[in-house]
């Protein structure tokens, strides 16, 4: 058996106060098996009876190397990876790679694609934000509110299954396209979910909205200034709830979302409610997107034709030489992109997420770093909770809305 | 080309030993290490980039002579453009001084780069490893460390592969 190793609290001197080492503070683990932790996250406290005096996050619990794996497969192949990472957004780190592979290789999408991106890179935003809701709602004891969410994700992911036959794990958005056209049915399920959300959503809002205790315990606690946020870089619903209208799809617009009118809901407030505000907001404006977005869906292909890049359809192959050649080189070699580095960024539903991809010119990626929001948002945990009791730190690091598959990698 | 990104790469190119790459739109400003500390705070207080979205390496083993690459993704929030800063870093003992007293969003990911690469920055107060386990040996995305599998154990051979297992403290 391999011995395990003592940490003792000499090692973390540096990071406790004085009082931590004369035994009149506390040290504390939350975590790394802690239901509101939402994952594998280790939180060593340093407590003064209830009050919190520093907080110390410890990640790593679910690293899974996926950075150093990807430079071992080629471009299609190390897509499916990126669903694994934040898993509650695979069609949106799908995009990400994507945007990321496609302005290497200057690949062209077609508007349909573009719009069926957006439709379900939404549906992605309004299940991550269902899911957020319901469970951070339960770490601050409005427990219905869990099932609810819930039940209504189901929806979101039944559109996920019609399209790609998985709930989860994807893999639907590839380099040039979509894996293929949405089947007939998904325009009447979509529609049958814009029509069922808006009155969940005021139900939402009136079950938490009325609830003494949700109010008291998000309202005024974990407070970030938006300078706070630019200096630890924080993006997504928290520097929305902290005043500041920083949102790529407005801002940086990819996949044609500039074609579509929406609003960035922002709070000054900067505390816990301000980003429940948010999120809760954002559910609505994800909601006309999709809409206006069903409402002009173009007809056309869903994929590129550069055949240098995409796949051929199956019709063609049986009469096209070109096309067989194609096939084969794609699936055995994979394509090379030319030498070079870029950076792309989405908007995903915690913030920021961008993927910084380097190419040699082979067929398998030199370099892929994922710049995941959870990584940058986890950061700000111990300026927020700072003075606050034990139990608001709950309601703080539900407030961030982590994944730590997303920060881990 | 936006005004605002045009004008702080030509003052930056006038006043400091610079080179400047375009590739796809983006602009990278390839510095000395010398001067990271300089730059990067002439940039946030000069220049408006406000906000580090990440900082990362790449490591060249073995077809570059000076290995490393450290990145720099900058953001101007205000003026919406992103800037990318680079410098080279030789691979005997890499040292590169810390930027985390300028963007307290770097110290994590400091931290991170130090845990993949092996690069140790200078004046980071806690440099720890960030994902890897604090008794791991090596780091992983450097381009001489393997990828790594490991042999699946049956009831007959299961004694065999464990002695011969390669583990980190080793």
């Amino acid at each position: 058996m391999v011995d395990i190793r003592e940490v003792s609290v000499d090692e973390l001197r540096h990071l406790v106060s004085d009082r931590a080492m004369t035994g009149e503070t506390m040290l504390l683990n939350m975590g790394p098996q802690h239901p509101s932790t939402h994952g594998v996250l280790r939180l060593l406290l340093e407590l003064d009876g209830e009050a919190v005096v520093n907080v110390i996050p410890d990640i790593g619990f679910l690293h899974t190397g996926v950075e150093k794996t990807a430079e071992s497969k080629n471009y299609q192949q190390a897509e499916v990876m990126t669903d694994r990472l934040d898993y509650l957004n695979p069609m949106g780190n799908n995009l990400t790679y994507c945007l990321a592979v496609e302005k290497l290789t200057e690949l062209d999408v077609p508007p349909r694609a573009q719009a069926i991106r957006v439709i379900l890179a939404e549906i992605q935003r309004i299940s991550s934000h269902l899911l957020w809701l319901g469970t951070s709602a339960l770490d601050l004891g409005a427990m219905s509110m869990f099932l609810y969410c819930m039940r209504e994700r189901e929806l979101a992911l039944d559109i996920f299954e019609l399209v790609s036959g998985q709930r989860m794990m994807t893999t639907y958005i590839r380099p040039g396209g979509l894996w293929r056209d949405v089947p007939v049915e998904f325009e009447t399920a979509v529609r049958n979910f814009l029509k069922a959300m808006p009155r969940r959503i005021q139900e939402y809002e009136d079950l938490l909205e009325k609830n003494e205790i949700f109010l008291d315990r998000t309202k005024g606690i974990g407070i970030l200034t938006a300078e706070d946020c630019f200096q630890y870089g924080l993006t997504g619903p928290v520097i929305r709830g902290s005043g500041v209208a920083h949102d790529l799809r407005k801002k940086q617009p990819y996949s044609g979302y500039d074609l579509y009118n929406f609003d960035v809901p922002v709070h000054p407030e900067g505390d816990v409610y301000a980003r429940y505000r948010v999120r809760v907001e954002e559910l609505t404006q994800s909601l006309r997107i999709i809409e206006q977005a069903l409402n002009k869906i173009p007809f056309g292909p869903v994929r590129s034709n550069n055949r240098k890049y995409v796949p051929p359809p199956r019709s063609e192959i049986g009469v096209s030489m070109e096309a067989l050649i194609h096939h084969f080189k794609l699936w055995t070699e994979g394509f090379t992109p030319p030498a070079g580095h870029v950076y792309a960024a989405t908007e995903s539903p915690r913030g920021e997420l961008g993927v910084y991809m380097e190419s040699n010119g082979t067929a398998k990626p030199y370099r892929v770093h994922l710049v995941t929001p959870t990584f940058s948002n986890l950061q700000a945990v111990p300026i927020m909770s700072k003075k606050h009791y034990l139990a608001d730190l709950i309601g703080i690091v539900g407030s961030i809305d982590i994944v730590l598959g997303d920060a881990d990698r | 080309m936006s005004e605002h990104l045009q004008n702080t790469l030509t003052s930056m190119q006038s006043r400091h030993d610079v080179q400047v790459e375009e590739f796809r739109g983006e602009f990278t400003l390839f510095i000395k290490p010398e001067n990271i500390q300089k730059i990067l705070l002439e940039l946030r207080d000069q220049y408006d980039f406000n906000v580090c979205m990440d900082v990362t390496a790449v490591d060249y083993y073995p077809q570059e002579t000076p290995r490393f690459h450290v990145i720099y993704q900058l953001y101007s929030m205000p003026n919406n453009i992103r800037l990318q800063v680079r410098t080279r870093l030789d691979g005997n003992s890499p040292k590169l001084d810390s930027v985390q007293h300028i963007y307290s969003s770097a110290n994590w990911k400091e931290r991170e780069v130090y845990d993949l690469f092996g690069i140790r920055f200078t004046g980071h107060p806690d440099l720890r490893r960030m994902v890897m386990p604090e008794d791991w040996v090596g780091h992983p995305l450097r381009k001489d460390y393997p990828l790594g599998y490991e042999e699946v154990q049956f009831s007959f051979n299961y004694d065999e592969i464990m002695i011969n297992k390669p583990h980190p403290k080793d």
